[in-house]
């Protein structure tokens, strides 16, 4: 067994969810008993950045230092993937699945003839030699169990899915080049617009504040980034408050937005209606804040406070600068 | 321009989700179903603004039995030209690309559309995988769509942090996502139109799926909710990192 793990960089700095993904292969081969982790990453990186990945279980990387995978063409970087994956002999494939993952994961599921678990939030069993593979399925209202039995496997990981683990570990690093040309990139890139300034971007963020009609207008919502921005979270919303623009629409999470599964999702002011919980129900931990104690959202909340917002946000936000001062 | 839509239908979203068979079944008993939200008020609502400003037809196409027929008819009241619907039910996202692939690949569309995913399987995977298999460009997630000419996509796709504009010249793929457009109810005369609009079954091809479900499982529900008294807000945040081990 010989796993890759195919590592997302923006401008060369690797995403989390890459070394999620990373650490989560790195753990599969612990389990199987594969030979070793190879990273592969594509495009321009430094030199350090791309060695370090040994502290996150790559016993090996392969990097495609070469300027035309500094754009993203969806086929072109399947073609090259598909290209490690025969080099190493890889068995099973590990991407995250994030926007690029999405994009570039069935294309590979086709290229290598390899079933594809897209958005697993668990480690694989074994079943004889098969993997068996957790996804959420209907909207996080089930898991399927899925088997994985092909001569060479994929699984996309779901963001926030497993964490990172970095050890003291170091690799060895060597070029590759996959006969992948400028004729293989048909997708041009015209502009890109940087949208949630510094916080995490939503769907890789570990802590998530949102807020919904409750808050009343987009005046009060000074109450929630207060609260965000003491306890390092990102913000979200229901999908009237995207509709009417009280908030921009990157924000809308639920059936209709986007689906996220942070470790904290704290819902201000929010209903709990049920296609607002499809976007949430997988959090690890939900806080629903809400003034009526028969709101829907108590019933799939681990903590509640029934209360006026516009009263406890600010205690709130104060309790966790306290207890920040107490835990630098 | 030809145009080709994938619609399927998908469990309503306020559908109680149970399972038979030792929980290896999906148990669509008394369960109403819907056409896929992202297929029908993004990718089939832009075609059809599409082809109002090129030309051309707008087919949709379903992989799934007869059940599917009344979703299909809808697409059709919505303003598509016909419908083509594969008779096979696909075991994953692989046998529902394939089919769609095996089918479109004498036709010369210039543009397949397809939802973000569906909202029973999650799988995100089967306009992916049309591409692949037809070797096409694919933009994954568009929340917008320009065609300034017949020949030409500009669509906007949402990455982690930011939002992507990006081009490519037709023939291609692309998955549609929340922007692209907005819902559209079918009115009078377009359900009196659709069904004299032709919707042509087609037999499938043998086709064998990649990946399979052992068995599905409901998630434990959440214990009940630990409420915490307004006045001590504060031992939320408490809570959060003694109990729950969150922050
Ligand atoms: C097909 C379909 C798809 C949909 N997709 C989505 C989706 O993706 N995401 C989504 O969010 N919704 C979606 N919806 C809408 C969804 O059904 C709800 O209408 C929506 O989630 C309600 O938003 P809300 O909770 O912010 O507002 P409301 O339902 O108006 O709830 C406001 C809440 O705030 C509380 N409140 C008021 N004042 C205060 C105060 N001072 N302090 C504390 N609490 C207060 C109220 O008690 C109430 O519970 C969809 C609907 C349909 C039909
Ligand atoms: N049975 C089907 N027939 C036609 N199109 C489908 C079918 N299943 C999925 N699709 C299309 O593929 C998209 C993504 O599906 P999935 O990969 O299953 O999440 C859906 O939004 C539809 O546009």
């Amino acid at each position: 067994m010989s796993v890759l793990v195919y590592i997302d960089h923006a401008g060369g700095n690797i995403k989390k969810v890459s070394l999620e993904a990373l650490s989560y292969a790195t753990k599969v081969a612990e389990l199987t008993g594969a030979a070793g982790v190879t990273a592969l990453v594509l495009g321009s990186a430094a030199d350090a950045t791309v060695a370090g990945l040994g502290a996150y279980g790559a016993t090996h990387v392969l990097w495609a230092n070469n300027p035309l995978f500094d754009n993203f063409d969806s086929g072109a970087f399947t073609k090259a993937i598909a290209e490690a994956a025969a080099q190493t002999g890889a068995n099973l494939v590990v991407l995250s699945h994030n926007s690029r993952g999405k994009a570039i994961a069935p294309r590979l599921s086709v290229r290598l003839k390899a079933p594809l678990i897209a958005g697993a939030v668990s480690l694989p069993t074994l079943d004889g030699s098969a993997l068996v593979v957790r996804k959420s399925v209907f909207s996080g209202k089930a898991f399927a169990d899925c088997v994985l039995a092909g001569a060479t496997n994929i699984i996309s990981l779901n963001p926030n899915a497993y964490s990172v683990a970095k050890g003291g570990g170091s690799c060895s690093v060597s070029a590759f080049s996959p006969s992948v040309s400028a004729a293989d990139f048909k997708i041009t890139t015209v502009s890109v617009e940087k949208q949630s300034g510094d916080a995490v971007p939503l769907p890789e963020a570990e802590l998530v504040v949102s807020a919904g009609r409750g808050m009343r207008g987009p005046e009060n919502w000074y109450l929630v980034e207060d609260l965000a921005t003491a306890l390092g979270a990102t913000t979200a919303c229901s999908r009237p408050v995207a509709d009417v623009h009280w908030r921009p629409h990157h924000e809308h999470v639920g059936q209709t937005g986007i689906t996220i599964r942070p470790n904290l999702y704290i819902a201000i002011g929010i209903s709990g209606a049920i296609q607002h919980l499809a976007g949430v129900n997988n959090s690890k931990v939900i806080v629903v804040i809400n003034k009526d104690s028969e709101a829907p959202f108590f019933k799939a909340a681990d903590y509640g406070i029934v209360g006026d917002a516009f009263e406890i946000l600010p205690k709130l936000t104060e309790a966790v600068k306290r207890f920040k001062a107490e835990h630098a | 321009m030809k145009i080709l839509v994938c619609v399927c239908q998908t469990p309503d979203t306020a559908a109680k989700i149970d399972f038979v068979d030792n929980n290896t079944q999906f148990n669509a008993n008394g369960v109403t179903f819907i056409m896929n939200p992202t297929d029908e008020w993004y990718a089939l609502v832009r075609a059809i603004e599409l082809k109002k400003q090129h030309g051309g037809t707008v087919t949709t196409i379903t992989v799934g039995g007869a059940e599917n027929e009344q979703t299909i008819r809808k697409g059709l009241a919505i303003g598509a030209d016909d419908a083509v619907r594969i008779d096979t039910n696909a075991a994953d996202s692989y046998g529902v690309a394939a089919q769609i692939a095996e089918y479109a690949r004498s036709q010369n569309y210039d543009l397949i559309l397809t939802g973000k995913e569906t909202i029973d399987y999650n799988g995100s995977s089967v306009g992916g995988m049309i591409a692949e298999l037809l070797d096409l460009p694919y933009l994954s997630g568009a929340s917008h769509l320009d065609m300034p000419d017949a020949n030409t996509a500009i669509a906007k796709c949402e990455i982690e942090g930011g939002i992507e504009t990006l081009s490519a010249a037709t023939p291609l793929v692309i998955s549609s996502q929340k922007g692209m457009a907005e819902q559209v109810i079918p009115n009078m005369q377009g359900i009196m139109l659709s069904r004299r609009k032709p919707l042509t079954v087609v037999a499938p091809a043998a086709i064998n799926d990649l990946a399979s479900v052992k068995v599905f499982e409901k998630p434990a529900p959440r214990s009940s909710v630990k409420l915490i008294d307004p006045d001590n807000a504060a031992d939320l945040i408490r809570l959060l990192h003694e109990e729950a081990k969150v922050i």
